[in-house]
């Protein structure tokens, strides 16, 4: 984030958004973790599907999927979604 | 090309003038809703479409809010937009109006000026765009239908300015000039098309880090109209009057341009002064109402009378410098509204000439005239007494009735 | 129409890069913005979307921040549909003159109930009924969500809002929610069809699906909204599940004006025994709490009376007759 805000001369006109939202980490938000049992995971990917964040992803180089805390807020629905239960959430 | 070139003279009345300047125009979108007095423009164009004579798409929109909206959404997708409404139409689209100018779309409308219910008045007077000032469009009001065809054309070039980006305004008189037959000089097809030229589109740093042209485009993703809060939106708003500022010489510039084609040249294209250099008395009006008002000054001129007009042909931006310097050194100067400004002590014109003369080193003497309100004709006769009064405040000195409602029934 | 239906996999749908940014601000939890996600998924190519004001407009277009990574326009509130109307209609003319680079653009106009079901009824079905090529997208989480939760025409019967509450004389909204879908239909239109996020698979079908149809089409999204709600954020999913499996939102799809039940909701036609009370739905809903209340035991009656009976009339359309009348049992 740049120190000064931009005057009426530098910015585009009609707010053209300037930023993608990813240079916005929404991942302290969060009170709950999810931690994730390795061994449960069956990488149905439900999680990946239903995060509303976009904060869990499917690496296919990994063959895993991986969660990206700047962008998770907790909510659970990964944990409450997973058909064998391999989410946890922890306080943070 | 520098001579004026060989015009075809037709019989058009004001909308017939506006749906001709629309054909030749190369417009990409028009979505317009009917509404009188400018069904006319709508109808014309439409048969224009159905008999092939131009490729535009035209979108018969449930309300003028949404032909407004789909005539935003269209220019700042690239494509060239306009439409036409008057009165209730203009009114419903007030929202819309704010947001076509804050995304600095360069669409043109043309008013059909018509009073503004209630009552139910289908006739002609200013209160619909005059509501509308505070806006953001750029607003141009026409005295013929030539000036009108002439002034439509103009307005795809001065909205379309890299340097202005506003949307623009056409006013003509309700039936006065839009349903009135008058002769109209019309530009070929060709020179119409390479005066407006296409559309210019300048380039804005997008989310991607890129600088890519100012419109829709899968190619160079860009997001438009976003929620601005208190950190940010002030800044776009002054963007926006620095565009207004910018049209005041931009309007002047295509003014002359066009003359050299045409031959027609509307004041400096910002204010029109007839007889002004040396009047004593003068009147300030806009619209078809000059026309009258010119003879009458002739008239005044013969009997020896210092008699002079201004006819403020851009409302907005409102050419502040040139009406001081045109004014300044009259001595009683009438301005004439044709809109009421409830409860502000005059009309909105009157408000404005006050203004800017408040600045000037020498003061006239500036009363206002409240006339022709729900298309109420006002006589030669009842125009001529605003001088006989002017005439009287100079010998007097003295101001009795700063404001008057002229042909109104006490 | 004769397209081959797009297969695809969990993998191809979780390796597709998300065209709906993450660093939204969203609540956590929100159903709506799972859907964009998903919607976003569905789409084949160049795109241009278009939003009404309300929550998914606001948490994604911050200046100047921006969650959208394809060309998007906010205007105003009842504007989705006229703002479609009008980006078409620029395609097509940029496409005549040979300035559109590509073969064919989709629009996505988006909107919540708020700019669908009210405010934007007017413009939605204007450019409906103008035949314009595109996709409407309603992500419905039955209330005025962005502004405080106030009551929409999409707000169920009985449901609490700050404009409806639950207080001592009035149990809740009193009217029933408008029959949105089937308005839509009703205008003739080449694709209608509702979705919702739980049944991921169908909802990104029927959004490619709506993309593909020539004209105008229509999908209205069940979006759980915890806050508005007064749902555990977690549960959010399960519930736009709870909702299918209860028959308060069936899926199905009218492909011009004729009525097919979706899979998730086949299984209630022809095994009606497993279908859910509505209570099941009902329960845990803090805007629902009230309806547990002694005084408004016939309420809740009524819901599931009036949900059996919407059941059935859907039923019909569908073709699914049922033999006996499901199981439509109270708590």
């Amino acid at each position: 984030m740049s120190a000064r805000e931009k005057g009426w001369k530098e910015i585009a006109p009609a707010g053209v958004c300037s930023k993608p939202s990813t240079a916005f980490l929404t991942g302290d938000w969060k009170t709950y973790t999810p931690v994730r049992d390795l061994e449960k995971c069956t990488r149905c990917l439900l999680c990946v599907l239903f995060c509303p964040d976009g904060a869990i992803r499917w690496k296919p180089e990994k063959s895993d999927i991986e969660f990206n805390y700047n962008f998770c807020k907790g909510c659970g629905i990964c944990a409450n979604e997973c058909p064998t239960k391999a989410i946890e959430m922890k306080v943070e | 090309m520098g001579s004026v070139v060989k015009q075809v003279r037709m019989a058009l009345s004001g909308d017939e003038a506006v749906a001709y300047a629309v054909k030749q125009s190369d417009v990409d979108v028009v979505a317009a809703y009917p509404i009188t007095p400018q069904t006319i423009i709508v109808e014309r164009f439409s048969e224009y479409v159905a008999n092939g004579e131009v490729p535009t798409e035209f979108v018969c929109t449930e309300s003028e809010h949404s032909a407004l909206t789909a005539c935003l959404a269209a220019s700042v997708t690239g494509a060239r937009a306009f439409t036409a409404t008057a009165s209730a139409g203009l009114a419903l689209m007030h929202e819309m109006l704010f947001v076509t100018s804050g995304c600095r779309a360069p669409v043109v409308m043309a008013i059909a000026n018509r009073a503004l219910s209630a009552p139910l008045n289908i006739h002609g007077d200013h209160s619909d765009s005059m509501a509308q000032r505070d806006s953001g469009w750029i607003q141009l009001y026409a005295e013929n239908a030539q000036e009108v065809y002439d002034s439509i054309i103009q307005a795809f070039r001065i909205a379309e300015d890299t340097n202005v980006l506003l949307p623009v305004m056409v006013g003509l008189d309700g039936f006065t000039l839009s349903h009135t037959l008058e002769n109209v000089d019309t530009l070929p097809d060709d020179v119409v098309k390479q005066f407006i030229g296409s559309r210019k589109i300048p380039k804005v740093l997008t989310h991607e880090g890129k600088m890519a042209p100012f419109k829709l485009d899968p190619d160079n993703p860009m997001t438009m109209g976003p929620i601005a809060l208190p950190n940010y939106y002030f800044e776009f708003k002054r963007q926006q009057e620095e565009a207004m500022k910018n049209a005041l010489s931009v309007i002047k510039k295509v003014n002359n341009e066009y003359a050299k084609i045409s031959g027609r040249s509307y004041g400096n294209g910002l204010i029109e002064q007839y007889c002004l250099e040396d009047a004593e008395v003068a009147a300030v009006c806009l619209g078809s109402t000059a026309g009258t008002m010119k003879t009458i000054v002739d008239e005044l001129r013969a009997e020896g009378v210092k008699a002079g007009l201004l006819r403020l042909r851009t409302f907005r931006p409102l050419p502040v410098e040139d009406l001081r310097s045109a004014l300044c050194n009259v001595k009683a100067v009438a301005v004439m509204d044709k809109c009421m400004s409830f409860g502000g002590n005059g009309g909105p014109v009157f408000h404005e000439i006050r203004h800017v003369l408040y600045d000037a080193d020498v003061q006239p003497y500036v009363v206002n005239y409240i006339y022709g309100l729900g298309g109420r004709d006002t006589s030669p006769r009842e125009l001529r007494s605003i001088y006989s009064d002017l005439q009287r405040i100079v010998a007097k000195k003295r101001v009795e009735t700063p404001i008057q409602y002229l042909g109104l029934r006490e | 129409m004769t397209k081959q239906e797009w297969k695809f996999t969990t993998k191809d749908i979780a390796e597709k890069p998300d065209l709906f940014l993450s660093g939204h601000r969203a609540c956590a939890g929100c159903a709506p913005t799972t859907v964009l996600r998903l919607i976003m998924k569905a789409t084949r190519g160049p795109t241009i979307v278009t939003q009404a004001t309300g929550c998914m407009e606001v948490i994604s277009s911050i200046y100047p921040y921006t969650s959208w990574a394809m060309p998007w326009l906010h205007t105003a509130f009842e504007t989705a549909a006229a703002n479609a109307s009008g980006i078409e209609a620029a395609l097509k003319a940029l496409k005549r003159k040979g300035q559109l680079k590509h073969e064919h653009v989709d629009v996505i106009a988006i909107a919540g109930d708020g700019g669908t079901y009210d405010i934007g009824l007017q413009a939605l079905s204007g450019a409906v009924e103008r035949g314009h090529d595109f996709l409407f997208v309603l992500y419905d989480n039955e209330a005025y969500m962005n502004t405080g939760i106030q009551r929409s025409g999409g707000t169920p019967l009985g449901a609490a809002t700050t404009t409806s509450p639950a207080g001592t004389v009035v149990p809740g909204k009193l009217e029933h929610k408008k029959p949105i879908a089937e308005i839509m239909v009703a205008h003739e239109m080449p694709y209608v069809a509702t979705a919702s996020p739980y049944y991921w698979r169908d909802l990104i079908a029927k959004a490619r699906k709506g993309l593909e149809v020539e004209g105008p089409a229509f999908l209205h999204v069940f979006a759980p909204c915890p806050r508005g709600w007064r749902t555990e954020p977690a549960k959010t999913i399960e519930y736009s599940r709870l909702a299918v499996e209860t028959c308060v939102f069936p899926l199905w799809e009218a492909v011009d004006g004729k009525y097919s039940l979706s899979i998730p909701s086949m299984v209630f036609a022809r095994a009606p025994e497993k279908k859910k009370p509505v209570t099941e739905y009902l329960k845990g809903q803090g805007r629902f709490r009230h309806l547990f209340m002694p005084q408004n035991k016939a309420l809740l009656e009524t819901i599931q009376r009036l949900t059996d009976e919407k059941w059935l009339k859907l039923l019909k359309k569908c073709g699914e007759a049922t033999v006996s009348e499901p199981a439509s049992s109270s708590s």
